[in-house]
C-alpha cells in the first residue's frame, strides 16, 4: 500500500506525515507539486504547513498547483485523500470539501492538545474508529476557524459529514463545533487537528498512563489502509 | 497604462475576526464613534493594452475563480481605472479619477 504526501512551497508537516504513513505499515511517498505525477500512490495526505505564506487566503495558490489536477481527478474516481490543518484549507478551496477556513476568533495563533470526537466513522480515514469516540491529537493553526452558510451548515449535518468535533474549548471559533468535514462519499476527509503528530509513543500528546505517549492519529493511517484493503 | 481594481469583502453575514480586532483596537485607543470596522482586499490588475469588454469579462473570473473565495467572501466591485473606461460592477458606481 502506497501512501503519497505532496510537499508545497512552505509545507511544514510533510516528513512527519511520510513518517506517520511508516509507522502505519504503508509505504511513504514524497510527491511534488509542481509535477502532474501522483507516481502511482493508492492515497493522498495534503500536509500542513503554510503553503505559498498563507499569501491570498490560507491554501488558496496550492489549490491551483499542478499535482491538483491529478488529485482532483483521483478524488473524484474515490481515492482517499486526507487534508491536514493547510491540506484541508486546500481542499475547501478546491471545492473538494465544503465551507472555509477563517482566521481565528480569538485573534492569535492556538497550540494545544486538542480533544476531538469522532462524529462520522464511515470514512476512508475514520473507519478504524468507533461512533462517538473522544480522541486528542495536536492542533496548531491561526486560521482554523470553520464557517459556511447556516444552510450549508445544516445540509452537511444532516448528511452526515461533520466527521470530527472540538470538545470543551472551541479553539478557533470553528461553527457548530466543526473540526473536520468529508465529503458524500467518505474518501477526502480533512480537519484542522495534526493526527501525524500523534502516532508513536514518546512524541504524542500526554495521556493518563504516560506523558507524549497518545497515538490516536495512527487510526486515521490504519484507517485509509483498510479502506484500500477492503476494495 | 489601465488598471483593475477588484475589491473583495468577507461576506457580511459570517465573521471577520480581523475587523472585529481593529474594532477592538480602536475602542482601546479612545475612539467610540466607530463602531464597526470589517477587513476586505483590494487587488490592481494592470494591463499593457487597453481594456474592453472580454478583458473584463476575463477579470470578474479571475475574480470569482482565484481573488475571492465565494464560500467566504463577496467580488464587491470591478472597477477600471487610469484609462477612459470606466466600469463598475455590483452596485459601487463610483467613477474613480485618473
Amino acid at each position: 500500500m502506497r501512501i503519497g504526501v505532496v510537499t508545497f512551497p512552505g509545507s511544514l508537516d510533510d516528513r512527519d506525515a511520510l513518517r506517520a504513513v511508516r509507522l502505519a505499515d504503508a509505504e511513504p511517498v514524497a510527491l511534488w507539486h509542481g509535477a502532474h505525477d501522483l507516481d502511482g500512490v493508492d492515497a493522498i495526505v495534503l500536509p500542513g504547513g503554510f503553503s505559498y505564506g498563507d499569501y491570498l487566503r490560507a491554501g488558496a495558490i496550492a489549490a491551483h498547483a499542478p499535482i491538483m489536477a491529478e488529485v482532483i481527478d483521483a478524488a473524484g474516481k474515490g481515492m482517499p485523500v486526507l487534508g491536514i490543518c493547510n491540506g484541508f484549507q486546500m481542499l475547501t478551496e478546491a471545492h473538494l470539501l465544503p465551507g472555509g477556513l477563517i482566521r481565528n476568533d480569538v485573534g492569535t495563533f492556538v497550540r494545544r492538545d486538542q480533544a476531538l470526537r469522532v462524529e462520522q466513522t464511515d470514512t476512508a480515514w475514520t473507519n478504524g474508529f468507533t461512533a462517538g469516540q473522544e480522541i486528542v491529537i495536536p492542533l496548531k493553526n491561526g486560521e482554523g476557524g470553520f464557517i459556511a452558510s447556516d444552510d450549508e451548515l445544516d445540509r452537511i449535518e444532516g448528511e452526515g459529514r461533520v466527521a470530527f468535533r472540538y470538545l470543551g474549548l472551541n479553539p478557533n471559533g470553528s461553527l457548530r463545533d466543526i473540526a473536520g468535514v468529508t465529503n458524500e462519499r467518505g474518501n477526502v476527509v480533512g480537519l484542522m487537528p495534526h493526527p501525524e503528530h500523534a502516532t508513536e509513543i514518546g512524541f504524542g500528546p500526554d495521556t493518563a498512563d504516560a506523558m507524549r505517549s497518545g497515538i490516536d492519529g495512527l487510526t486515521f493511517f490504519t484507517s485509509a489502509i483498510r479502506a484500500l484493503q477492503a476494495v | 497604462m489601465p488598471t483593475i481594481v477588484v475589491d473583495v469583502m468577507p461576506k457580511a453575514e459570517l465573521l471577520d475576526p480581523q475587523g472585529k480586532a481593529v474594532a477592538g483596537a480602536l475602542a482601546r485607543l479612545g475612539n467610540n464613534e466607530i463602531t464597526g470596522v470589517r477587513v476586505g482586499k483590494r487587488f490592481e490588475l494592470t494591463t499593457d493594452g487597453p481594456v474592453d469588454d472580454a478583458t473584463l469579462a476575463e477579470v470578474r473570473r479571475i475574480a470569482d475563480d482565484l481573488l475571492s473565495n465565494s464560500v467566504i467572501e463577496n467580488v464587491v466591485g470591478v472597477t477600471v481605472v487610469d484609462g477612459a473606461t470606466v466600469s463598475t460592477e455590483a452596485g459601487t458606481g463610483e467613477t474613480v479619477a485618473p
